[in-house]
């Protein structure tokens, strides 16, 4: 199964110019419970797609929401001339087909 | 008890006249809402053009206003006219007049201004008391000078010197989303954990029901030690789910937000259903910081940009796109020197963007496959506009006749569907400062005017 048929949202966004934040916020509690206590979504996964170091990689869990929360520096600063996306808002796609035991 | 009527989460994007009856038919305290984000980025800082036409703030501001002064309650925006600088807050106040002169009102204005004095700034940096936030740019004298725009985000106490004056409308500069809410309840006596999540929540208008499908206004009610939201919009309801996940917008963490006066722990917030679309939450927990600290934004410029937008469509350029890509950039470059000579090669950046392969994610992309065509966007910076444009019109006539080796004779690789094909693009700006002052008290970065408005 894959992250998006267990997750009712999966986004990016700027935290501010200079982080990215992604939240994966799921179905259903159980669900929720599974892939954070399997350590499906971790900080080498992240570092090694977006080429990061694992020691910038924030991630939190937010049982209130049944939610994950990761942020990362941003790749460029929002808006710079090299930057591609101004909002963060589609930087997560990795994300969608993320493989769920 | 404390009613706290949010009219959208952003001034010019709208909300449903229908609801704002509603809303008011429920007597709430004052009407606040946001009008900043550094959301689309660092021009509107650095140009000092805003995000939404004057219309659109005009039509948001003059139903507010109405409503405002018809129950005889204060209307609060904060962040005037996206970035907040003085400029943009002279322009929504100048909207405001329109619209008392039109529509017959008159009111207390206060309009708080956000940009601090270079020197203030460069005394402050001297003094070790500017310190940087994660992953902030290297800061130095030259970064205050550079900086087409400087904005410092207001805390509550500037708002709450403004109602104590007998403010009936406010507008100010930048300021911190939260604080245009959590000002009016603080200032009444209210716990400030209640106060400040409260803050978070109805910032962004409607956002926090279960699913939004247009802008329109949020409605919360104090207590002490709790709050209970419920959308004014029948169309609308909130469940605990839905509120709880409003803190993991635009945050790096659900559990903290930190203002310039304390810290919002919601570690502990509990959110319960009061019915099938109000929500309960209590629990939160406000510590004063030891230091006051306000938040810093900047933007320079970062050059002039000239763009050409075109695609590919030919099987044979596809199949070897990367290394014609290559060539042709290579060869424009060349051009380009053989055109302006050798020194110009520090004077400007090209870059280009291949829709189709990785616009989005640029290196980071994964996925390799490209589909039956590909997008082009030719991008150069360079100091000036007209250089910028100069070196684009030799890109544009090198770019399109590049050729592959299968082709022999002239070929015409790119389709543009524009002429004259480059597009001067303006100013671009960069985002400049992630930093936080030490000010030596919360209103001395913010001048207040008040003035009597008819």
């Amino acid at each position: 199964m894959k992250l998006w048929q267990v997750a009712k949202l999966i986004r990016s966004k700027n935290s501010g110019p200079f982080e990215l934040t992604f939240d994966v916020i799921m179905k259903d509690r159980a669900t929720y419970e599974k892939v954070r206590d399997a350590n499906i979504i971790n900080a080498q996964w992240f570092a090694r797609t977006y080429r990061l170091r694992p020691e910038v990689v924030s991630i939190i869990n937010y049982d209130a929401a049944a939610a994950i929360k990761i942020t990362i520096p941003r790749p460029t600063i929002s808006g710079d001339i090299d930057d591609n996306d101004v909002f963060g808002g589609q930087q997560y796609g990795p994300l969608v087909d993320l493989e769920i035991p | 008890m404390i009613r706290v009527l949010s009219a959208t989460g952003m001034l010019g994007s709208g909300f449903r006249e229908e609801t704002l009856k509603r809303a008011m038919a429920l007597e709430p305290d004052f009407i606040g809402a946001d009008s900043g984000s550094t959301d689309p980025g660092p021009y509107y800082l650095g140009s000092g053009d805003t995000h939404f036409s004057d219309s659109a703030y005009k039509r948001d501001l003059r139903l507010m206003l109405r409503a405002g002064r018809a129950a005889g309650i204060p209307v609060i925006v904060g962040s005037a006219c996206t970035a907040g600088i003085d400029a943009q807050l002279e322009r929504l106040v100048g909207i405001a007049r329109d619209i008392a002169r039109e529509d017959k009102l008159q009111f207390k204005l206060a309009a708080i201004r956000s940009e601090p004095d270079r020197g203030y700034l460069k005394r402050k940096l001297k003094e070790g008391r500017i310190t940087p936030l994660a992953n902030a740019p290297r800061l130095d004298e030259g970064v205050i000078e550079r900086a087409s725009h400087i904005v410092g985000l207001a805390g509550i106490e500037p708002y709450i010197e403004a109602l104590g004056h007998g403010a009936e409308v406010i507008i100010a500069g930048r300021s911190s989303d939260t604080s245009i809410f959590a000002a009016l309840p603080v200032m009444r006596g209210c716990n400030p954990a209640t106060a400040w999540h409260m803050a978070k929540i109805l910032e962004c208008g409607a956002a926090c029901v279960v699913q939004r499908k247009y802008p329109d206004c949020m409605v919360a009610t104090l207590a002490d030690d709790h709050f209970v939201v419920e959308p004014p919009n029948p169309e609308y309801r909130c469940d605990p789910v839905s509120v709880a996940s409003h803190n993991l917008y635009e945050n790096s963490t659900p559990y903290e937000l930190i203002e310039p006066s304390g810290v919002l722990s919601t570690v502990d917030a509990r959110y319960e259903a009061l019915s099938d679309r109000a929500v309960r939450v209590s629990g939160s927990t406000f510590t004063k910081s030891e230091r006051y600290t306000i938040k810093l934004e900047a933007a320079e410029l970062a050059g002039y940009q000239s763009i050409i937008v075109g695609a590919v469509r030919d099987p044979v350029i596809l199949r070897q796109f990367d290394s014609w890509l290559a060539g042709l950039e290579k060869a424009c470059k060349d051009r380009i020197r053989a055109v302006f000579g050798e020194d110009i090669e520090e004077k400007y950046k090209f870059h280009v963007r291949v829709f189709g392969k990785n616009a989005a994610m640029g290196p980071l992309e994964p996925e390799t496959a490209i589909g039956h065509e590909l997008g082009l966007l030719f991008q150069v910076t360079a100091q000036t506009q007209e250089l910028a444009t100069a070196l684009m019109k030799s890109v544009g006539h090198m770019a399109v006749h590049y050729p592959v080796p299968e082709w022999s004779g002239l070929i015409t690789s790119i389709a543009y569907p524009y002429s004259p094909a480059e597009i001067a693009r303006g100013a671009s700006y960069r985002f400049s400062l992630n930093h936080v002052v030490e000010p030596a008290s919360p209103l001395e970065m913010f001048e207040i005017e008040y003035e009597t408005v008819r």
